[in-house]
């Protein structure tokens, strides 16, 4: 076996994918939450569509656009073929477990929130992507994407969905942000502190933010 | 004698690896709580043979927390309530009178039961022959200081040495993972001069071999690290992860 197949097929190669395309994520989200917020200037979306049309037709946000389905699929895929191969590491389980005592229960549910994630994603996808992107409701002017989200949000039960999505991500990320650094072997009592207080403020204000938005739009607290 | 203390304990019985198993439950009277968890186990094993009943089978050795062979995972935690140390360790004064100890076996698809609470830990023993050594002859113990190391590369060497490949880790993991006892194999070597001539070949013949024992992969939940009766670092981790990518990126040799 060539060295750099045998590094990807390793357990260590694994889960160093899992962190790269981890981190290529956390910046799509931070990327992500910022245009989104625009929405809070609280000006009709005027600012936030404007960003949405240039994210739509930008040909640098569409290359990247494909390079961020991909990190997703890999990091979804390999996430769950290192839960399963990891479940089945242990075939005769405890009778008494006591995971609470030595980790945090979000760090052990990772293939849990993941799951969580992507059915949220499925959802997701439907309501903005698949309306702003392949049919011609928003490129046609007949409506716009902060009209789109009005219209989504009207639902309580969609909203409802969003704040789980939103807590699932809260937790997958407040363990993922520092691990995927733990993965590339990144661990150094110089830095290691700063890495986890910042993947921690990041998981929460990325967290806030996106909850507040179908809330502030339901709630009509933004016009 | 006042003080002492009365338990129920519900120990994990299995005749061998064939075996299904079962838990079955013990009285046990009169523990001094100076006792040590092992000792405990020793009085409940002489009340079961004046019975003329087979004694529980279980691992130890050293009793003073340096050899690694006592195991037991104890209501939910290898090696017991306690952190740091080893089950040999343990104190009954950890439990109160009239407790119910629940005691089960390392559970991992690469430690499997040999017969009540003993399991085979030769998994261990083959990742370390795959490259957990130096081949260059040492010769005899050298003088203090005669092969100059930095403190800081002996500190780090030292503290990953101290594992005693007790299993732990593995016991604790929810993936089984043995990252930590091969993460401190290999930093241990990795820091020291004797080390280096076979660094990048130990890194990837060792990772090797314990993912062909089925451990599962690490999801840095750091239960290993908690549990470790010598408090092993994860950051041994960190360093076995950037070791391996070395070893396949960097290293000439195939």
């Amino acid at each position: 076996m060539g060295a750099f197949s045998f590094l990807i097929n390793s357990s260590i190669g694994k889960k160093i994918i899992m962190g790269i395309t981890g981190i290529f994520l956390v910046v799509f989200l931070a990327v992500h939450c910022f245009v989104n917020s625009l929405i809070f200037v609280n000006d009709g979306g005027e600012l936030f569509n404007k960003a949405a049309e240039f994210m739509a037709h930008n040909i640098l946000i569409r290359t990247m656009e494909i390079f961020l389905f991909l990190g997703l699929i890999i990091h979804a895929l390999q996430g769950m073929n290192l839960t399963f191969k990891n479940m089945n590491a242990r075939k005769v389980k405890y009778y008494k477990f006591n995971g609470n005592a030595n980790s945090k229960w979000y760090s052990r549910s990772m293939g849990l929130l993941g799951t969580l994630l992507a059915l949220f994603l499925i959802l997701h996808l439907k309501h903005f992507w698949y309306v702003s992107r392949l049919t011609e409701e928003i490129t046609s002017g007949e409506d716009t994407l902060f009209g789109e989200m009005k219209e989504v949000f009207a639902n309580p039960i969609v909203v409802a969905a969003y704040i789980i999505g939103v807590i699932s991500l809260t937790y997958h990320l407040l363990h993922g942000f520092q691990s995927a650094f733990q993965s590339l072997g990144l661990n150094h009592r110089k830095y290691t502190p700063f890495i986890k207080s910042l993947g921690f403020w990041y998981s929460i204000i990325i967290s806030v933010l996106f909850a507040a938005m179908p809330l502030a739009v339901h709630f009509g607290w933004i016009k | 004698m006042s003080g002492n203390m009365n338990l129920t304990l519900k120990v994990w019985r299995q005749k061998s690896n064939k075996d299904k198993g079962n838990f079955e439950e013990f009285k046990v009277n009169d523990i001094s709580p100076d006792m040590s968890f092992l000792e405990m186990f020793d009085v409940l094993n002489e009340q079961l043979i004046s019975k003329g009943n087979e004694p529980i089978a279980f691992d130890h050795d050293c009793r003073e927390g340096i050899c690694g062979m006592c195991s037991m995972f104890i209501n939910g935690r290898p090696h017991g309530p306690k952190e740091g140390i080893t089950t040999c360790q343990l104190h009954m004064r950890s439990f109160a009178d009239g407790d119910t100890i629940i005691v089960e076996p390392w559970r991992a698809n690469a430690f499997p039961v040999i017969k009540d609470l003993v399991v085979d830990r030769s998994a261990f023993d083959r990742i370390v022959s795959a490259g957990g050594f130096v081949s260059v002859n040492t010769g005899n113990a050298q003088d203090g200081n005669a092969i100059p190391i930095s403190k800081n590369d002996a500190d780090i060497a030292f503290a990953a040495a101290a594992c005693i490949g007790c299993g732990a880790c593995v016991a604790a993991c929810k993936n089984a993972s043995a990252m930590l006892f091969v993460s401190a194999k290999i930093n241990q070597l990795a820091h020291l001069p004797q080390g280096q001539p076979e660094r990048m070949q130990r890194a990837r013949a060792m990772v090797h071999q314990m993912d062909k024992e089925g451990f599962g992969a690490c999801t840095n939940t750091g239960a290993c690290s908690a549990e470790c009766p010598k408090e092993i670092s994860l950051v041994n981790i960190a360093a076995m992860n950037c070791e391996f990518v070395k070893a396949n990126v960097v290293d000439s040799h195939e």
